[in-house]
């Protein structure tokens, strides 16, 4: 059984884009170290989103049956880049907890030229 | 009954694409890491219902697995051992706060740019061939499984030392020395 399509696809590219708007936002505002990493979360999620999409609309109006599939594969490894880069992630901020005993972004200025 | 066949994935979408922004916009206004960790979580499982409405399934569950299981608890239990009780003495936002908005304001510009106005063909095959491969009907998992252990098989296995890797690198850095 499958969904009929009943949203205009712009619609979840705006929804799209309105996501990686606001994880841009709190990447590049927010102090605190973790709030940083779960905005780059909701970045990453938000191209997930597009990905998949988009190529479900370019399968559908191209005929090339596969191409929907492609995309939903290519989202599975986004998702594995994104698992390793949380764990190193957040183990980088253990370690630079345990050695300066804060996660403030503004005073982990070591190699602030 | 009958409006809510004819109109229930449109409800869906803008319900949980309402739920998507909103616990996004909490995700990045909530003082407390732990709240935005959880508000992100409703925002993965909103995401997750929009992959359904694609008839991404496969997709979906692993982003429930994957995010709403393995990456959340990984979130939850860091900002659980970081110590974060001088909380409310610091301010949220960075001297570089307006930069971002610019930016911010900048990539708002560049979407509704490109985004309004897309057109696109009318549409050739219809979604209940979208899962068949090589002619026969199979499920969407079926259909994943078949593209990734046949066309995608050396990504695969990349991906997966990757993730090794990954974890190795993740144990010498959390290690106390």
């Amino acid at each position: 059984m499958s969904i009929p399509v009943s949203v205009p696809i712009q619609w979840y590219f705006l929804l799209a884009g309105a996501l990686f708007v606001i994880g841009a936002l709190g990447a590049l505002s927010r102090r605190n170290g973790i709030t940083i990493f779960l905005s780059i979360e909701l970045m990453l999620n938000s191209v997930n989103l597009l990905i998949v999409a988009y190529a479900r609309v370019v399968g559908e109006r191209t005929g090339d049956l596969l191409t929907a599939l492609n995309g939903q594969i290519l989202v599975l490894f986004v998702l594995a880049v994104a698992a390793a880069e949380a764990a190193v992630g957040l183990a980088l901020f253990i370690a630079i907890f345990r050695g300066r005993r804060t996660i403030d972004v503004n005073r982990l200025n070591l190699m602030r030229w | 009954m009958e409006f809510l066949t004819a109109h229930g994935p449109a409800l869906l979408f803008y319900l949980f694409a309402a739920m998507a922004l909103g616990s996004a916009v909490l995700v990045v206004t909530m003082r407390n890491p732990m709240y935005g960790a959880l508000s992100l979580l409703v925002s993965f499982l909103s995401v997750a219902v929009l992959f359904f409405l694609r008839n991404a399934e496969f997709v979906a569950v692993v982003q429930i697995f994957v995010y709403g299981g393995g990456i959340m608890v990984l979130f939850l239990f860091v900002i659980m051992l970081i110590n974060l009780h001088r909380l409310h003495e610091v301010r949220m936002f960075a001297q570089s706060a307006p930069l971002g908005i610019l930016v911010g304001v900048l990539l708002v510009a560049l979407f509704v740019f490109s985004f309004v106005g897309v057109g696109f063909g009318p549409a050739l095959a219809t979604p209940e061939n979208m899962v068949s491969v090589e002619g026969q009907a199979a499920g969407n998992s079926e259909a994943v499984a078949w593209l990734l252990y046949r066309q995608y098989l050396l990504p695969f296995e990349v991906a997966s030392v990757f993730l090794l890797v990954a974890m190795v690198g993740a144990v010498i850095l959390g290690r106390r020395n």
